[in-house]
């Protein structure tokens, strides 16, 4: 089982997250964007092997944050609050 | 004769304190500290089971966990299936019986199945049992398959305790590797826990000539273990280390023999170290597999711990140094020892009057139900009552490669060892390869080395050390006769040769397709004879061969301690609502609805079901009902950006709401689909409350704060989820009003002050209340929300004070019927996931709105826009008829091939219409009222016609009767 580190609490057992999505997937606004544009945000994962950005939640506190973890390894790389990535 | 206990002796066994079990029908005498396998070889027992597929008699192999004959159905309140007589103690009056085998092991009905051995090889039944189709063969296969047997009727003493643990430092293995680690460990002050799957911690010093520090090894072992204790560290005996899973989370399987169920111990240590020993390796001969052939090692610490002396006549074979031990102690208990060694020279000097064969090695052993002789590689015959094998040793290390740690073959050990270093574990002792005691101790230090600085003392080996002098000896390819390489299933030289030429040469795939290393012992024995022989019938090296991935669980756990106390209610515990025992005192009949138990009707257990929930549906509509709705998702939004928040979460536009107003309205999901439905209240400017759909609360709250969190910021809007704080009491009916006039609530109930989708407070006693007027039946109704434990004396006075109006409480069942009557969806049964808002009629915002919402740009993609969408509609029938069956389609007719044009969501017979209704989602459905259409369900075709949703009421002059 692994650990996360919650930003807000610190390491935890990966049974209290939940997984958010990637990291980046920016929402495009509006009601003419492109199609693809908006597949792609809807539907298409990077699905990377090594280092990713993602989004999960801490839902014992139920804070969101971004964590780099490696997807061979499962060595979590870092974890911030949303908005605070460079703090961390 | 053969094995049988002698008079003084073994260390493990307690003479004062004699015991009695039954195996297979038949008593068996032992002591106090006896195996089950120890006690049978003890009485001279050489047939302990049948193989799994040829149901050959086999015989105990081994003294521990790597046993792949001896498996043991444990009854009584012990019960254990399957598990292996080298590990399980014996107790007075267990009772055990013997695997695969009928009646007994040793008259098993389907021995004859060994005769047609040469026509049943690895893949007999995939090849054989294709045609007409397995689905014919497989009950009849799958009776035979299969070792062991689960009694049905054991009932278990309770839930297992699972136990979470933090240490610094967890030495796996309590053998000299692990105490001298432990022992250094706790030295420098740290943590430690000390896990040994024997009973009696100690490991090979239990049973090999050793020397520690000037005294005999039991001293010192004694000494470390209460030196660790009195220190206040952990010492497990009995506890497998079973799994290592991601960031060094150890699982540790906790067994206790006093019928009390395992426990689980989820172990998180800071550094791991594995001191998990070696295992003895067959060797290979034609029958290697006869009862009375068994592990050198194993043999010795038959002697030495319960005084078992294992034949009269033993040959020892061997191709390392290990079984010269054996074969001298063996001798001196009186045994009469013959040594086959498969070396010419380098070994060590063999023991006084044991005669010894130099460059032999044994073609073949002989014996019907045990061995009575073998034939070396020269011809010469000999006779044995048991033949000791050695075939070299094979460190444990499927714990360093379940945590990804990287083997390396070594040619001088003919083994593979721990390769490479892996975060926070380090191996030790045989595990990594070593085999005299100094080079042992030395490798315990290393292994701890880095955690600091000790007080403790390395211990020092002062007497003989064990040297490995190995010379490899793997099965070869077109080898003379049946050379068993997996006892446990069955799978011989041939079978690997057969895999090899119909080119399952890799590992893996050697592995599925003959079985190698499957079942209960996962091939502890087997795996390396069996990849080395691979190796040479493709020409390939050992390690290039490499091994198959090593996964959890090392031993089988029982799947009792991984569920622990999560079982029956605890498995997914329901949610209850604050009046549940009134409810229960007025005759409600409880259900699970979305996780909350609620009541279905109020008829009482015995009554019919199907007429209470009629009469509540039909009553209601006559003057007055009451049904608890506390369920109700009420999730509060707070701050200064909550109306643009609340009109990015809905399809609807809410920021428009006046304060003291309700809206219903439609959260989506990205991809466009409906999400929840439900009515958001606006309290005031800047506060409003989502009264999302019961089974949806979490995900609704989760989903607000998703986007608060990543849209719109902490300090623009604040969720609260106040579900459980408040019970919400429901009055519905056309003397609603009337009732709660009664009942008083310190407000005004008029229309003109309290509208259809207005909200009022008022009070109840000390209480506040908030009062909703929106309506899930299609009367005039009012939502009372007040503090959840306040709750009890409101909803007495409106049952009391509902007694003039003939009131009724009613249940889930009947309001699913008056919501129907209505033509109100109920998320996820009357739309599914492809279902958008256009789809249930709710078309305005998406052509209107301007603005920004959760899902918006998918409502105008081509699919979105398709003309021949499934849209709700309501489905009537003939009065006299019965309702439709839920789950029906639709059908239209294209020539003769009908097609599915949509189904039946929702079907009732209606009380107050005296007729059935329904609601569908059919293809063009809004277009299409006043068709009728076929409906099929279960083969029979009944026909309905397309209506309006709304069956009753659809002017809605009710709300404001």
């Amino acid at each position: 089982m692994q650990l996360f580190p919650c930003p807000f609490c610190g390491p935890r057992d990966e049974t209290e997250f939940h997984y958010g999505g990637d990291a980046g997937n920016t929402r495009p606004d509006g009601g003419d964007v492109p199609i693809d544009r908006w597949a792609n945000y809807l539907y298409l994962r990077s699905n990377p092997k090594g280092a990713a950005r993602e989004i999960w939640v801490h839902m014992n506190c139920g804070e969101f944050f971004v964590m780099v973890r490696d997807t061979l390894t499962h060595e979590v790389l870092s974890s911030s609050a949303l908005g605070k990535e460079h703090a961390a | 004769m053969t094995a049988s206990r002698l008079a003084t002796g073994g260390s493990a066994i307690d003479r004062s304190r004699p015991l009695r079990f039954s195996f297979d029908g038949t008593s068996v005498d032992g002591f106090a500290g006896d195996t089950i396998a120890s006690a049978l070889l003890a009485n001279d027992v050489a047939v302990v089971g049948r193989s799994f597929k040829y149901h050959r008699p086999r015989g105990i192999w081994g003294a521990g966990v790597e046993e792949p004959n001896a498996l043991v159905d444990i009854g009584g309140p012990h019960a254990r299936p399957n598990t292996r007589a080298t590990t399980e103690p014996a107790h007075d009056g267990l009772g055990a019986k013997s695997v695969n085998a009928t009646p007994n092991a040793l008259s098993d009905r389907n021995a004859f199945l060994d005769r047609f051995s040469r026509f049943i090889p690895a893949a007999f039944y995939y090849k054989t049992f294709m045609w007409p189709d397995w689905h014919m063969f497989e009950p009849r296969i799958r009776a035979m398959a299969g070792l062991g047997k689960v009694d049905t009727d054991w009932i278990s003493s309770g839930p297992a305790d699972q136990i979470n643990h933090h240490c610094d430092v967890l030495v796996v293995g309590a053998g000299p590797a692990g105490l001298a680690a432990a022992k250094l460990a706790a030295g420098m002050g740290l943590s430690v826990t000390l896990v040994d799957d024997q009973q009696k911690p100690g490991g090979s010093l239990g049973h090999r000539a050793s020397e520690i520090d000037g005294r005999p090894a039991a001293g010192w072992l004694e000494e470390t273990l209460a030196s660790l204790a009195g220190g206040g560290h952990l010492i497990l005996p009995s506890t497998t280390a079973f799994g290592i899973y991601d960031h060094n989370l150890v699982g540790l399987n906790q067994r206790h023999f006093d019928g009390r169920p395992d426990t689980l111990w989820r172990v998180r240590p800071r550094r791991i170290v594995l001191a998990t020993g070696a295992i003895e390796r067959p060797l290979p001969f034609a029958n290697n597999d006869l009862p009375g052939i068994l592990s050198a090692d194993a043999a010795l610490a038959y002697l030495r711990r319960h005084a078992v002396l294992v034949g009269r006549r033993v040959v020892v074979a061997t191709n390392n140094d290990s079984a010269y031990e054996v074969a001298e102690a063996i001798a001196e208990a009186g045994a009469e020892v013959t040594l086959v060694d498969i070396r010419r020279d380098g070994m060590p000097a063999a023991p006084a009057r044991i005669r010894l064969f130099k460059g032999r090695t044994l073609a073949s052993a002989a014996g019907r139900l045990r061995v009575e002789g073998v034939t070396l590689d020269d011809g010469t015959r000999l006779d044995a009552d048991c033949v000791l094998v050695s075939g070299g040793w094979t460190p444990t290390i499927h714990l360093f490669g379940q945590a990804r740690g990287k083997l390396a073959w070594s040619e001088a050990r003919a083994a593979f060892l721990p390769g490479n270093s892996v975060d926070g574990i380090s191996v030790a002792g045989a595990a990594a390869g070593a085999v005299s005691l100094s080079d042992v101790f030395a490798g315990a230090e290393k292994a701890v080395a880095s955690l600091g600085q000790t007080k403790a003392v390395t211990p020092r080996s002062t007497g003989p050390e064990a040297t490995a002098g190995i010379v490899a000896a793997w099965p070869v390819p077109g080898s003379k006769g049946r050379i068993w390489i997996d006892y446990q299933n069955d799978v011989t030289v041939k079978d690997v040769e057969l895999a090899a030429r119909e080119n399952f040469v890799s590992v893996e795939h050697l592995k599925r397709y003959t079985t190698l290393g499957m079942a209960t012992d996962q091939g502890k024995t087997s795996n390396l004879p069996g990849l080395a022989l691979m190796a040479g019938i493709t020409g390939r090296t050992v390690p290039e061969v490499g091994t198959t991935t090593y996964r959890p669980p090392f031993t089988p756990v029982p799947l009792a301690s991984f569920a622990g106390a999560r079982a029956g209610e605890l498995m997914a515990p329901v949610r209850r609502l604050p009046l549940e025992n009134v409810h229960r005192a007025s005759g409600a009949v409880f259900q699970e609805y979305g996780g909350w138990l609620r009541p279905a009707h109020y008829g009482g257990r015995n009554a019919d079901a199907e007429r209470a929930i009629q009469d509540e549906a039909f009553r209601a509509r006559q003057s007055v009902a009451l049904f608890d709705g506390s369920t109700l998702g009420k999730i509060e939004v707070i701050g200064p950006r909550a109306a643009e928040f609340v009109d990015f979460l809905y399809y609807n536009t809410m920021s428009t709401l006046k304060p003291g107003r309700c809206r219903y309205g439609f959260m989506l999901s990205e991809n466009g689909v409906v999400f929840d439905d439900g009515v958001l209240v606006r309290l005031d400017e800047h506060r409003f409350v989502v009264s999302c759909s019961s089974s949806h609360v979490a995900a609704v709250h989760a989903r607000l704060e998703e986007w608060r969190q990543d849209r719109f910021g902490r300090g623009a809007v604040y969720i609260h989820n106040a579900t459980s704080e408040m019970a919400t009491l429901t009055v519905s009916g056309p003397n609603a009003r009337k009732l709660l006039e009664t009942v008083g609530l310190g407000l005004s109930l008029a229309d003109a002050d309290l509208p259809h989708m207005a909200i009022g407070h008022g009070s109840y006693a000390e209480d506040a209340v908030r009062i909703a007027r929106v309506s899930f039946t299609g009367d005039r109704s009012y939502e009372v929300s007040i503090r959840a434990d306040r709750a009890e004396p409101l909803w007495a006075h409106l049952r009391q004070a509902g007694q003039a109006f003939d009131a009724v409480l009613i249940g889930l069942e009947a309001l699913m019927i008056l919501r129907a009557e209505k033509g109100f969806i109920v998320i996820g049964k009357d739309t599914d996931g492809t279902t958008l808002p256009h789809d249930l009629g709710v078309a305005g915002p998406r052509a209107k709105r301007q603005n920004e919402f959760v899902g918006r740009r998918s409502l105008f993609t081509e699919e979105a826009s398709r003309p021949d969408r499934m849209q709700l509609v309501g489905l009537t029938v003939p009065r006299d008829e019965p309702a439709l069956a839920t789950g029906g389609h639709g059908i239209e007719r294209r020539g003769s091939k009908p097609r599915s044009i949509g189904f039946v969501t929702s079907s009732y017979q209606s009380p107050t219409l005296g007729q059935p209704i329904a609601l569908g989602l059919i293809e063009r459905g809004a277009a299409r009222h006043g068709e009728t259409i076929e409906i099929q369900h279960l083969g029979k075709l009944r026909t309905a016609t397309i209506a309006a949703p709304c069956a009753y009421d659809p002017s809605g002059d009710r709300l404001n009767a």
